[in-house]
């Protein structure tokens, strides 16, 4: 199995620590060694929370710059502030709804605009998959599903090695019962957004 | 029921380095812990808090007001022959290192494990101390895990350990252990455990008064060096690969180096000893491997710990092996590693080229927004700070005010638009320094402190306060919680997580207890009511205490509003 940096980016309370733990579940499931890497603590009070999945037998839990294979990001500005971690063969899958910032709401500083730098993303990235998650997961009937939808459009990329059905297996496991269907159906919508 | 407590030996589980702790712990039959909650230590303690719940847990977990009272809880339990471990982060050492030190000296009967939590790049801390120097300085032993296996494994091991040599055994985590997810195979876990424990009277060993310490001290060393015998073989300290460059690595270190040998393909360039029994050093094991390299490459985040021994033994044993690391500028003592840097330093000291990924030129990228971290909308703190400042302005001291702050979610009261955090130490240090300011200036002090770190370390520096008639107005922000960590209890909370009955010690009382004679308590919500109360006491020039008391907005939320 090939070595593999995934890094997920979002903001406080966006699920970022759940996508990369349902991901690393899954791939444990398939009998297969990972790591998955949390941010605790002062970072969760509304600032970015990062978290990586690695996998093929790697150990070490963080991510250099250019040396991220994957990046799945809740949160356009924080996936602009997350690609220098990225290399020209890195996969970028990114919710294009931003959230704004502090410091922009009191007028401190501008917030890029999302369309030309999502543009700006794609003409460097060819493997650049850029969506409105948070509408996808609206029609699921579960605005804050946002972290499964990207969690399906990266099973749907096929790169990772736990299949769509393993994913599935690890929502319906972690999430609460309640919850599950809708979950299930923000995952295949996600899931649909890649055409392979 | 708790997923820990899963019955299915040989079963792998996702867990955190935290949870595999408590899970050795479990498998170990701990049965008495005690801790303070820190940053990146928390989850240890929150599981514990948790399976306390469960009857077949058949375990006692307590949050101590401070580490020191939580080692010594831990300690007493071990002295009557219970299994006991006490956790917190790297800074929580110093507070209980009173006890560390001369506890080593008493030794303990059932299995203790001592767990601190360091946070190399400070992600949530006011230091980046290596307390690996607490294990030399107090002379116990140490494991380091370096992922989530082997947290469980080492805390399993170290409970036997620390019963065989009658010693506390230290683990030490940093970040990237705790904080890190991987499969970790599950042992049984015991039948039946030891819950009531009996302590046997023999002051000749736990009362060191000088002349007992003196024996206890000796005793220690004696300990210490069957302590190096079992470094020597411990499963934890191991050499792979093959070559004339060696390279010495612990902690999440040693997984970078890990990685790069894998992704170089260099494993017959290098020999590589992984350390995880850390302290006292294998001295044996190091000697050959020494004798078997060229050159040695020391790879450990934060301090030379490893460097400056291997360094001591090659000088002691004569032999003459370049030993590079931090003082050869290969890494720095700042921050913690990452990769690439590990696979740099590796690759230069091969004589390899790194084929760095090929990355697009981002330089056109704007300038993006920060997104610090803030207080959550509508947290009570930011409206009592409001009221504060507004009353400070009315009354015409706001530009002489000094606002010595203490550590929680409060902190955050530095960042605009409040601005209102001006020296902090470490815990409890806003009354003491409020102490220190009120005597060195004639400025107007308002201090903050939050409702746990009150409890933690306030309480003696304000007895100083109103005994050395110093004066300032000290706000207690009681939010019902340790917010900051992750709203664990502390012995004031009104506010309760459900089924917790324990008896509550008010703030207010304890402050009066204290001798304080002006005490006021407010609902900072109410914020007309507050400021007019803020102005009465701040134009009053003497030692006052405002209670400023509504619950974390978070908290009241998760708990469901019950009061
Ligand atoms: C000696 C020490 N132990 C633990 C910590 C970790 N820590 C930081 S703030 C805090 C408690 C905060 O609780 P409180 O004072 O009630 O403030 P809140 O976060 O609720 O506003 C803790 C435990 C620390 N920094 N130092
Ligand atoms: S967690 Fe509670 S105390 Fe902390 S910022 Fe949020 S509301 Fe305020």
């Amino acid at each position: 199995m090939a070595f593999q940096r995934i890094l997920f980016t979002g903001v406080g309370g966006q699920g970022t620590l759940l996508a990369s733990r349902l991901l690393g579940e899954a791939v444990m499931e398939e009998g297969l060694p990972v790591r998955v890497s949390e941010v605790h603590g002062m970072a969760q009070r509304g600032g970015v929370v990062e978290s990586t999945v690695i996998l093929g037998g790697l150990e070490g839990p963080i991510i250099s710059n250019g040396e991220a294979d994957i990046l799945v990001s809740f949160e356009p500005l924080e996936t602009l502030r997350a690609l220098p971690k990225c290399h020209e063969d890195s996969w970028i899958i990114s919710n294009i709804i931003p959230i704004q910032t502090l410091t922009v709401r009191l007028g401190q500083a501008e917030y890029p605009d999302p369309d030309r730098w999502i543009d700006f993303i794609k003409q460097h990235f060819k493997n650049t998959v850029a969506f409105d998650a948070e509408s996808l997961a609206k029609e699921a009937g579960i605005t804050r599903a946002v972290n499964i939808v990207l969690l399906g459009a990266l099973a749907g990329c096929g790169t990772v090695p736990a299949s769509p059905e393993r994913l599935k297996r690890a929502i319906k496991k972690r999430i609460k019962p309640e919850f599950v269907e809708a979950n299930l159906k923000a995952f295949e919508l996600g899931l649909a957004q890649v055409s392979r | 029921m708790h997923p820990l407590l899963t019955d299915d030996p040989g079963k792998n589980m996702l867990l955190l380095g935290n949870e595999a702790i408590v899970r050795g712990a479990l498998e170990a039959g701990l049965a008495v812990a005690a801790a303070y909650p820190g940053t990146p230590s928390s989850e240890i303690g929150n599981n514990l808090f948790q399976l306390t719940k469960e009857p077949e847990a058949h375990l006692y977990f307590e949050f101590s007001t401070n580490e020191k009272v939580a080692m010594e809880v831990a300690a007493a339990a071990s002295a009557a022959g219970l299994r006991s471990l006490t956790c917190m982060k790297h800074v929580g050492m110093n507070v209980a290192s009173d006890v560390l030190i001369t506890l080593a000296y008493i030794g303990t009967k059932g299995g203790m494990v001592i767990i601190t939590a360091d946070d190399p790049s400070m992600h949530s801390s006011q230091n980046e101390q290596d307390n690996r120097y607490y294990a030399k300085l107090a002379n116990l032993p140490m494991l380091e895990p370096s992922g989530p296996q082997e947290a469980r494994d080492m805390t399993k091991a170290a409970f036997e350990l620390s019963e065989e040599l009658e010693l506390p055994v230290i683990i030490r985590t940093t970040t990237r252990t705790s904080h890190v997810r991987g499969p970790v195979e599950l042992g049984p876990l015991p039948a039946r455990k030891q819950v009531v424990g009996n302590f046997e009277r023999a002051p000749g060993r736990w009362v060191p008064v000088p002349g007992v310490a003196r024996v206890r001290h000796k005793v220690l060393l004696e300990q210490m060096e069957k302590a190096q015998k079992k470094a020597e073989s411990s499963v934890f300290n191991r050499i792979g690969g093959s070559g004339k460059t060696g390279i010495v690595a612990s902690g999440v270190a040693s997984c970078y180096v890990h990685d790069t040998i894998m992704e170089l393909g260099c494993e017959n360039q290098v020999s590589f000893l992984r350390l995880g029994f850390t302290y006292p050093q294998p001295r044996e094991l190091l000697s050959e491997f020494l004798r078997s390299v060229d050159k040695i490459l020391v790879v450990e985040e934060l301090e030379s710990f490893q460097e400056d021994a291997l360094k001591a033994l090659a000088n002691e044993l004569k032999i003459n092996v370049p030993i590079l690391g931090k003082a050869s500028g290969h890494f720095s003592r700042l921050y913690e590693f990452d990769p690439a840097m590990v696979k740099n330093a590796i690759a230069d000291i091969l004589g390899y080229k790194v084929q760095r990924p090929k990355t697009p030129d981002l330089s056109r990228l704007p300038k993006l927004p920060m997104r610090p971290p803030s207080l959550c909308p509508g947290c009570p703190h930011r409206e009592t700070y409001n009221a504060v400042k507004k009353a400070l302005d009315l009354l015409g001291y706001t530009p002489k005010t000094i606002y010595p702050t203490d550590i929680g979610c409060y902190t955050l009261g530095l960042l605009p638009p409040i601005q209102m955090a001006d020296y902090l130490i470490c815990m409890g240090s806003s009354v003491g320094t409020s102490a220190g300011f009120s005597v060195a200036t004639d400025q107007k002090i308002v201090s903050f402190i939050g409702d746990s770190t009150f409890f933690h370390s306030g309480i003696s520096s304000l007895v100083n306060a109103v005994h050395n008639e110093h004066n300032f107005c000290l706000v207690v922000l009681d939010n019902s919680t340790t917010a900051m960590t992750g709203h664990q209890p502390n012995p004031g909370i009104k506010l309760r997580p459900p089924g917790y009955e324990k008896p509550r010690v008010p703030i207010e009382d304890v402050v009066r207890a204290c001798g304080v004679k002006v005490v006021r308590k407010v609902n900072p919500y109410k914020k007309k009511a507050t400021i007019e109360i803020f102005k009465e006491v701040l134009t009053n020039d003497k030692l006052s205490v405002v209670i400023a008391e509504a619950p974390c907005i978070l908290y009241y939320r998760r708990v469901g509003g019950k009061k």
